[in-house]
């Protein structure tokens, strides 16, 4: 009975959960208090790479990515990725290399 | 009485031992659940283009009106959206733990799980519309009454913010902020039939794909929130 339940308990993904929860709590801490300092250009960066470090936690664990693995699942995500990086930088080639007046 | 024994005749005719849940067109519960799981994945993935286009739109602002951009986001209260933030991050561990729930037979704490994340998507929407209603207020709200005169660029204190460009903002930050409060909305709905499914006891360890793929969409939203929350609010916070 015991032996079962331990070994249930530690296949249980709460663990995981709580500790991505908490992090990402953390995370939104540290982007806050970050946009307070003054970092000139690197403000962006920073709060984009904890926005990102967020964001992936969540699909990794949340949305558990991580285990999944079906391959035409993963298709469908790095596809959309893929767009949306299409998107982003044939826009800004034409956009960041005007001459604005 | 004759009818619910005919119909009781015709569903053991139709499924056997079968998971009632499992429909004909597939051939395991596993094939059924990847395919839902599947077909949301790439709901998704229109839903990233559809705010990728407004994304991009803040970048190429951003990009050629920074100051203003600064000077307007300072006008939000950040401690607001970030409270949201936590709230929503608090709403995404709430839906793991009903679907967690679900998978070792806990009914009672997958109904609690799913009325806290709607209770937590409430809340997210109450703060959004006191963070509304001050706009509003401030005439910040793009439009004939829009103003914002005088005030200073952040790291430039002799210099004012062009109003035309900071309702560029604004307009940017309505449109964003509130296509994801009507996703919240949608969510808050869908959560609500959810919740009707889960009272009713249509799910089980074995089947419960609807608030996987429901948990998929609440997460989504999440996500989208978690890049405008730093994009919107903290653009240029420092003294």
């Amino acid at each position: 009975m015991t032996e079962h339940t331990v070994s249930e308990h530690s296949k249980s993904p709460l663990t995981t959960y709580f500790a991505v929860w908490g992090a990402l709590l953390l995370g939104t801490f540290l982007t806050y208090q970050a946009a307070k300092l003054d970092l000139g250009a690197f403000n962006a960066a920073v709060a984009l790479t904890i926005a990102t470090t967020k964001a992936l936690l969540v699909a990794l664990f949340f949305m558990h990515l991580r285990h999944a693995s079906e391959k035409l699942l993963k298709l469908v995500v790095i596809t959309t990725l893929f767009f949306l990086v299409i998107l982003m930088a044939l826009s800004m080639a034409d956009y960041a290399t005007r001459a604005w007046s | 009485m004759p009818d619910s024994t005919a119909a009781a005749v015709q569903v053991e005719a139709h499924g056997g031992a079968h998971n009632p849940a499992l429909l004909h067109h597939f051939a395991t519960e596993e094939q059924q659940r990847d395919a839902s799981n599947l077909g949301m994945w790439i709901f998704l993935g229109t839903e990233v283009m559809f705010f990728g286009g407004l994304f991009c739109a803040y970048l190429i602002y951003r990009l050629k009106y920074f100051g203003d951009f600064g000077a307007a986001s300072k006008s939000i209260d950040a401690l607001l959206g970030g409270t949201n933030t936590a709230v929503l991050i608090c709403s995404s561990l709430t839906v793991v733990l009903a679907i967690w729930a679900v998978q070792t037979s806990r009914r009672v704490l997958m109904i609690a799980m799913l009325i806290a994340t709607m209770l937590f998507g409430l809340v997210f929407l109450g703060i959004k519309g006191i963070e509304y209603r001050d706009k509003f207020v401030e005439h910040h709200v793009p439009g004939a009454s829009f103003s914002f005169e005088h005030v200073p660029i952040p790291g430039h204190p002799d210099q004012f913010a062009n109003p035309r460009h900071a309702e560029i903002f604004f307009a940017l930050y309505f449109i964003m902020t509130g296509l994801h409060a009507l996703h919240m909305v949608v969510g808050l709905g869908i959560f609500t039939w959810l919740l009707t499914m889960a009272w009713k006891g249509r799910f089980t360890p074995e089947y419960h794909t609807p608030l996987e793929i429901g948990g998929l969409y609440w997460h989504f939203v999440d996500i989208i929130w978690i890049y405008l929350f730093p994009l919107l609010y903290l653009i240029d916070r420092h003294p």
